[in-house]
């Protein structure tokens, strides 16, 4: 078990673009399962072949277990990359594939065999030993990749969008496959994905990254309930933005005051953001405002509500009882739950596409 | 019945047109490639042969003869053909492997500059190059010897194997390099195990190319070899005026390797190899 701390990391490709990846703190914990999550091109693949080696950083460090590895070559750190399009050995058969760690390093042939055997039972693909890899379907394929690297029983075990290549059925088995064996050798574990609902239900913590730089670092529930910006809760799905200003657990808006406890700024311009699925239709009360529906979609397991307040428009999604509750036009209460509220700082005009949708 | 064994006349019909097509292609192919040398063969085993006569009128095995006798030195010259062929092959292996990899795999200022200089000795004529070496050549000592001739035919051959590779190396993804790195291959390791194996029906084209293209050089052997360095090539053009049929027992000598390596490394050369996608590049 390693713990992997990135200090500082940085990578410039080209003096004329942004840093691929920007001065990026990270401390990954031993033993879990950590996602690096983030939109194409924010440098989550590039973090990662730096950490495996086959990338040398511009400047900033990596630790394994509170030792730099940088000047250690790749073959020897013992952190193994899987790669996104699997890179099977085309010419070797399965078992040279998944034996070329040992190999590599001198265990005798006899071990070798045994070992790719408990490897392609630990996958489930027994039987495969003599197989080329174009004989075998994607998902054979992801799953002899990953055999390969974990025969050499790495520290820090990488992998690089590792359902991305999957059909949905797929997808599901091999992400149950991953959490198996990750808990039961206890591997540090880093995959890369540009999926959130794939980092919130396969990691024990993930890494947001944006543009190269560390956006929010959590576990997978805070990225919901507890974003640290608008950009972070737009790329987490559907949450409605209402500007306005913060004192004294209120937030005063321009279609009212409401109550909010939970706040990321102690005081001044913010955000008030609320999911969808927390704004209450047809109630009145504290911290309710009146609106008009503006258009719903039935959805069978949820129903979906355009409302307008004031000058403002948000999205409501319910139960799909109410949906008969509410005609197109009708005035009705809306309450936004002060628990559910959370109020943000507004940092918008950087990120002029995350301004304030619904 | 009638109705399910319909379809299968048409399918037959439909293969015998397809082997027939294929028969057609391999005689044609057959009748370019071989039919030249036939009245070589003819030329090598005739003693009278005439206008209006289709055939010789008398043989004669004395060209054969003329062939194997040491006073022509037909086997020393062969020896000595091979022997630069396959050092300029070595030499275009070491140089153009490396080469190819660069242009194939990296982006670099003046890239487009160096493929046109590499294509160069092939655009330009032979004999316009080697005038200039050759007096290079004869102030370092490198006139009149294998040595000397083996570098000269790197010019014309060194260009095919550098293409040849980097076309190789533009389908060739290098990611499988560091995959091999982080499972642990150190470098020599990764080239042997995971490169050489996936480059490997490249250096098989590119070194066919570069054994034939040394094998039958003629203008750069006599210039840079200065009459010392006697290969097939020199001693087939010295027969051609004066004695046809030694010459054309020569030429069937002279034809051989290039067939024979052709038939060796036939899997290599298939159409959707990466290796002959390079060659699009010349």
């Amino acid at each position: 078990m390693t713990q992997v701390t990135l200090s500082g990391l940085t990578k410039i490709f080209d003096q004329k673009n942004p840093p691929a990846v920007d001065n990026l703190d990270l401390e990954i914990e031993s033993g879990k399962l950590t996602a690096l999550l983030g939109p194409s091109g924010c440098g989550k693949t590039t973090t990662m072949k730096m950490i495996a080696g086959l990338l040398r950083p511009t400047s900033g460090d990596i630790l394994f277990d509170g030792d730099s590895i940088l000047s250690i070559k790749p073959e020897e750190r013992g952190a193994v990359m899987v790669f996104q399009n699997y890179l099977l050995f085309p010419y070797m058969t399965i078992a040279d594939n998944i034996g070329f760690g040992l190999k590599m390093r001198k265990v005798n042939k006899k071990e070798i065999k045994s070992r790719v055997q408990d490897m392609l039972d630990l996958v489930q693909l027994p039987g495969f030993e003599e197989r080329k890899p174009n004989q075998l379907s994607g998902g054979q394929q992801q799953r002899i990749a990953l055999a390969r690297a974990l025969i050499v029983q790495p520290n820090v075990l990488l992998l690089d969008e590792p359902l991305s290549n999957l059909d949905a059925h797929l997808r599901d088995e091999m992400r149950v496959l991953i959490r198996r064996i990750q808990t039961e050798m206890g591997i540090t574990t880093v995959f890369v994905t540009h999926d959130q609902e794939e980092a919130v239900v396969l990691a024990d913590k993930v890494a947001l990254l944006f543009d190269g730089r560390l956006q929010q670092f959590d576990a997978p529930d805070s990225f919901y309930d507890t974003p640290n910006t608008v950009e972070i809760a737009t790329f987490f799905g559907g949450t409605n933005f209402i500007p306005g200003y913060y004192l004294d657990g209120t937030i005063t808006t321009d279609i009212g005051v409401f109550d909010a406890p939970h706040s990321l700024v102690p005081e001044g311009n913010a955000v008030l953001s609320i999911r969808p699925e927390a704004v209450d239709l047809g109630e009145g009360g504290e911290n309710s405002v009146s609106g008009t529906v503006l258009s719903h979609v039935y959805a069978g397991r949820y129903a979906r509500f355009q409302i307008r307040i004031g000058d403002i428009e948000i999205e409501a999604v319910t139960e799909p009882g109410q949906v008969k509750l509410f005609a197109d036009g009708d005035n009705i209460p809306v309450k936004f739950d002060p628990d559910k509220i959370w109020v943000l700082g507004t940092d918008t005009e950087k990120h002029p596409s995350a301004a304030y949708t619904g | 019945m009638t109705t399910a064994t319909a379809p299968f006349p048409r399918i037959r019909s439909r293969t015998v047109g397809r082997t027939t097509l294929r028969w057609v292609g391999i005689m044609g192919l057959l009748s370019f490639l071989v039919a030249p040398m036939v009245p070589l063969f003819i030329w090598s085993i005739s003693f009278r042969w005439f206008y209006p006569d289709i055939l010789p009128s008398e043989y004669s095995a004395r060209a054969w003869e003329q062939v194997i006798s040491p006073t022509n030195n037909v086997i020393g010259a062969t020896g000595q053909t091979t022997l630069i062929a396959l050092l300029c092959t070595v030499l275009s292996v070491l140089l153009g492997v490396p080469a190819g990899r660069a242009l194939g795999l990296h982006n670099f200022k003046g890239k487009r500059i160096v493929e046109v200089l590499i294509l160069a000795p092939i655009i330009v004529p032979g004999l316009a190059v080697v005038l200039g070496i050759d007096t290079m050549f004869i102030r370092y000592g490198l006139s009149g010897n294998i040595l000397g001739v083996t570098l000269v035919h790197l010019v014309p051959t060194l260009p095919y194997m550098t293409l040849v590779m980097s076309g190789v190396y533009a389908n060739y993804d290098v990611d499988y390099e560091l995959q091999a790195r982080s499972l642990g291959a150190r470098r020599w390791a990764t080239q042997r195990y995971v490169t050489l194996p996936a480059v490997f029906p490249g250096v098989v084209v590119g070194a066919l190319f570069t054994f034939l293209i040394s094998w039958s050089q003629y203008v750069l052997t006599l210039l840079i070899g200065d009459g010392q360095v006697e290969t097939l090539p020199i001693l087939l053009f010295n027969f051609a005026r004066s004695e046809p049929a030694i010459a054309g027992a020569l030429s069937v000598v002279f034809i051989l390797p290039g067939i024979l390596v052709l038939l060796l490394s036939s899997k290599y050369l298939s159409g959707d190899s990466a290796a002959v996608g390079g060659i699009g590049n010349i």
